[in-house]
């Protein structure tokens, strides 16, 4: 082949890799791990990126150790995490549904997490505005939603023993709008402090995590990318169309049957941690396919990371701009993105 | 010999019935065309081959086998098809899109195998698109991008190729060329090709076998030279035309009539053939 | 689906006795119980009692404002999914109510506002600003407006300021309380005048969109064919732009912003009248009207005596309708 692939072979393992997918997701490796770095370093006490990198080995002062591994690495692991998932699960739709306007959000996934989430906090918040479960709860009850949302869609679409990607996302979109009205009828209903603290989930916080619930999402995050990278071959073959796919030896409907499931977990898993941070399942994929293409292989990968840095540096945002108060993450995500993805738009259309 | 044959085979849309009970073989190692009016059912039924369309009745047999009962992936190595004016997505590169071909040969362990890589190598090398490779497949030509897809149909390394309307939206030149490169395919290789295709006179001069579609079934089969006559073309297609003999390569060639433009005393045209001989 | 012109245009008249007779019902019913006698009493004979006030200053003009903003927003929808050749299309999409919001909670938290009709004013101009940029954006480069760059420009400027809108509101709880009820939409409380000042624009809209049906069918056929048949495509597509700011962005200020309409009622007219969008439009206006009314009327009862905001039961009314189309096939 050309010299800008090269394959690895092993026995009947075998793997192609592009060099430049391969520079591309090294860099934007790096760039995260730097980004990260940077973000660990800020806040009420700053710290510099070297002091960082030996608080994070155990080597920096007891206090530098605290705040970077207790305080500040479990929500930055998140906001990683969270960003990755949800660029990838927008990724699998908008591949799957072959629509650039479809995302978690649309289909309805982050939808069913919010009103689960309201009706949470709805139920459990007393007259004197405490919380009488614990919080810990919230991530499952969010969940439960996405997922309860991403089957309902998924069978009502049904019909004839197959899905139509196009009556998936009319459906989704459909029981989203439903779902979004129970979560407004559920946050006028209950009481004010609720509603407050639901709309600051909504637009999406990575404020207090903790590293339990780091050790609940990496996993589950990290788990579902592999399975996702078994995956993206049959996602490349998926966006050539129904015909093709069912040519190629595929057998189409068990396929989006799994790809939807992968993609609503990926969204339910990030909604649960991170709340419904925006743009990031919209508009990540997209500037990964301006970078990098359309193969689902690379797609993927860069997707990830660049859903996973604009969170890092939206929740930097968050936190600098009006120190000492925090703006809730979400709130930057598009503040960030959508300027770079508008460029891209017009650079690679000139 | 034979490559695909049906039984039976009924085909239809919700209540509406595109095909019934038909009974045909396709010979293997010929090229076949299916022929008929728009909407007689001739996609349909090249689709139903490639086990697209489930039928409402009857089977497809390939290699003996009932298609319906074979694992989608072992019918993907024997039979390719290539649909009518495919879509690739926003920046696909051509190279992406043909390794797209060897699908049915990789799981996720074996995702580039040796024979992977030279399948794609000899479809992008007999195609002629090897210099296109990094260019994505929306910046090409029309017939640069229909051997794009045509290559990703190679790398499929089948014996049968079916296509639906290979040559649509492409010039005469190009036309010309992506039969032939067809036809060397079926010569050299004794690929099975079985297409459907529009021009009349094309599909006489290349196809080994013609199937005429008519009514919902096969209205007259057989190579071109025996079958094709002004009642057959009358029948299938209503129209008039006359039939004679393609001066480059003997094949049956059909002249149909005009309601408006018959011969004209001073035709220039044939004035200056006359001329010239 | 309706096949003849005839059954469409008998459809259109029906419908549109259907919204008279849900405009009425939106009068007659409610918290307060009117009967019809009184509503015409209050017109031939207004005798000052509490009766008669709600019926002149609260509930003709809530049911006008149902009737205009759910005509309003639906035809906007068609227009979108015609200019963007995209299903998934709505005026959302074109970043009217995300500017609407922006500008109404901007005004709330830092200059102040509370009345409806500065709301209205700011919406207004919000929804302005927003698809102007929107339209700007998706105009650049040399192959000008395009349905994926005014999609994806469009989506992109939609979450830049609802970003910005969660933002202030997250960091601002009074704020919060104060427009929570807007946001969500209602066209409960609004005075005639607020429809009066916005009606203007609102007429504009509907006949310009009424101009645009034929126009738009050949433009989704693509945009060389339809320069090949002589449409000036860039006037169709300003004049498109043009009806979808009016129309929602006049809605969004009398009613907040309302979703759900602006995307699936054109489905549905689809699923009534074909594809033509000299049909699609009307009939989009027919049961936009149609399911803002019933909502708005289901809104104040579902949970009596409050009432739920209508955004709200929008979609609880309209979801399973949808659904049930969706399932039995809308044209792809």
């Amino acid at each position: 082949m050309s010299n800008k692939q090269f394959p690895i072979r092993l026995g009947k393992v075998s793997f192609l890799i592009d060099k430049k997918s391969f520079y591309i997701i090294s860099l934007l490796t790096f760039l995260a791990i730097v980004l990260m770095i940077v973000s660990l370093g800020i806040g009420q006490l700053f710290i510099s990126p070297v002091d960082v990198i030996r608080a994070v080995i155990g080597q920096g002062t007891e206090m530098q150790n605290l705040v970077v591994n207790s305080f500040r690495m479990p929500r930055i692991l998140l906001s990683m995490l969270a960003g990755a998932a949800l660029a990838m699960s927008g990724a699998i739709l908008q591949g799957l549904i072959r629509n650039p306007l479809a995302s978690p959000d649309i289909i309805g996934i982050t939808g069913g997490a919010a009103l689960t989430t309201v009706i949470f906090l709805a139920i459990y918040t007393d007259r004197s505005n405490t919380l009488t479960m614990s919080i810990q709860w919230l991530p499952l009850a969010s969940f439960i939603g996405a997922v309860v949302i991403g089957f309902l869609v998924y069978f009502l679409a049904w019909k004839n023993g197959r899905i139509t990607p196009f009556r998936l996302v009319l459906i989704g979109v459909g029981v989203a709008a439903a779902a979004d009205a129970l979560t407004s009828l559920v946050m006028i209903l209950g009481p004010i402090h609720s509603a407050a603290k639901a709309t600051i989930w909504l637009t999406g916080s990575v404020n207090g995590t903790n590293w339990n619930e780091i050790a609940t999402i990496a996993p589950w995050v990290f788990g579902i990318t592999f399975i996702l990278f078994i995956y993206a071959r049959r996602l490349n073959m998926q966006e050539l169309g129904e015909d093709l796919a069912k040519n190629a030896g595929q057998l189409v409907q068990r396929d989006r049957f799994m790809l939807l499931l992968l993609s609503t977990s990926l969204a339910g898993g990030a909604v649960a941690f991170a709340g419904g941070i925006g743009f990031v399942g919209l508009m990540a994929p997209h500037i990964a396919r301006k970078i990098i293409g359309s193969a689902f292989g690379a797609l993927i990968p860069v997707s990830a990371l660049v859903g996973g840095m604009i969170v890092v540096l939206a929740d930097i945002l968050g936190r600098m701009l009006f120190m000492p108060l925090e703006v809730p993450v979400g709130v930057f995500t598009s503040l960030i993105g959508a300027p770079y993805f508008i460029y891209l738009l017009f650079k690679s259309h000139k | 010999m034979k490559a695909i044959q049906t039984e039976q085979l009924s085909l239809g849309y919700k209540d509406e019935l595109v095909i019934e009970e038909l009974d045909l073989t396709i010979p293997k190692g010929e090229i076949t065309a299916f022929i008929g009016s728009n909407g007689c059912g001739k996609s349909t039924l090249l689709k139903s081959l490639a086990r697209l369309l489930k039928p409402k009745d009857g089977s497809v047999e390939l290699a003996g086998k009932d298609i319906d009962k074979t694992s989608t992936k072992e019918i993907a190595r024997q039979l390719a098809i290539m649909p009518q004016s495919p879509q690739a997505p926003e920046g696909l590169t051509v190279l992406q899109l043909v390794k797209q071909g060897r699908y049915p040969y990789q799981s996720w362990y074996k995702q580039w195998s040796e024979e992977d890589e030279e399948a794609v190598q000899y479809a992008l090398d007999v195609t002629g698109i090897k210099e296109f490779e990094d260019r994505t497949v929306d910046s090409l030509s029309g017939g640069q991008r229909q051997r794009a897809w045509i290559a990703m149909t190679l790398a499929q390394d089948t014996d049968i190729i079916l296509l639906d309307e290979p040559t649509t939206f492409l010039d005469l030149t190009h036309q010309i060329d992506i039969l032939d490169l067809l036809s060397e395919l079926n010569e050299q290789e004794g690929r099975t090709i079985v297409m459907v295709l529009h021009d009349l006179n094309l599909a006489c001069r290349y196809a080994d076998h013609i199937v005429a579609i008519q009514g919902k079934s096969v209205f007259e089969q057989g190579n071109p030279d025996e079958i094709i006559t002004p009642q057959l073309i009358h029948s299938v297609f209503g129209l008039q035309c006359q039939v004679t003999c393609d001066p480059i390569c003997g094949a049956p060639m059909c002249i149909p009539y005009s309601r408006q433009r018959q011969m004209k005393g001073a035709n220039r045209y044939a004035a200056q053939q006359v001329q010239a001989n | 689906m309706l096949k003849s012109n005839a059954l469409k245009g008998l459809g259109l008249i029906i419908g549109l006795v259907i919204v008279l007779i849900l405009m009425w019902a939106s009068v007659l019913y409610g918290y307060t119980d009117i009967t019809s006698q009184m509503i015409i009493d209050s017109f031939t004979n207004f005798d000052e009692s509490n009766e008669h006030y709600i019926i002149q200053d609260n509930r003709i003009p809530r049911s006008l404002i149902a009737a205009a903003v759910g005509a309003s927003l639906a035809i906007a929808g068609a227009i979108m999914q015609g200019l963007t050749n995209n299903p998934l299309a709505s005026p959302t999409i074109f970043g009217v109510n995300a500017g609407a919001s922006f500008f109404v909670v901007f005004g709330v938290t830092f200059l102040g506002i509370t009345s409806l009709q500065s709301f209205a004013w700011f919406a207004f101009a919000g929804a302005a600003v927003a698809s102007v940029t929107v339209y700007l954006l998706g105009s650049l480069g040399s192959d000008g407006l395009t349905p994926i760059k005014i999609t994806l420009a469009g989506a992109a400027i939609a979450a830049l300021f609802s970003s910005m809108t969660q933002g202030m509101l997250a960091m601002n709880e009074t704020a919060l309380e104060q427009v929570l009820f807007w946001l969500t939409g209602s066209v409960q409380g609004r005075s005639l005048e607020i429809l009066m000042s916005v009606l203007p624009y609102l007429v504009v809209g509907w006949f310009v969109a009424l101009l645009l049906g034929k126009h738009l069918n050949v433009l989704v056929m693509g945009e060389e064919l339809a320069k090949g048949l002589g449409q000036k495509t860039y006037l169709i597509k300003l004049a498109g732009a043009l009806a979808v700011v009016l129309l929602s962005g006049g809605a969004v200020a009398i009613a907040g912003p309302i979703g759900f309409i602006g995307i699936v009622i054109p489905h549905i007219a689809r699923w009534f009248a074909g594809i033509s969008y000299s049909w699609v439009i009307p009939y989009s206006a027919i049961i936009g009207a149609m399911l803002l009314l019933s909502a708005d009327i289901a809104a104040r009862y579902v949970i009596y005596p409050q009432e739920a905001p209508v955004g709200v039961m929008i979609a609880l009314v309209g979801v399973p309708f949808f659904i049930y189309i969706a399932r039995r096939g809308i044209n792809e």
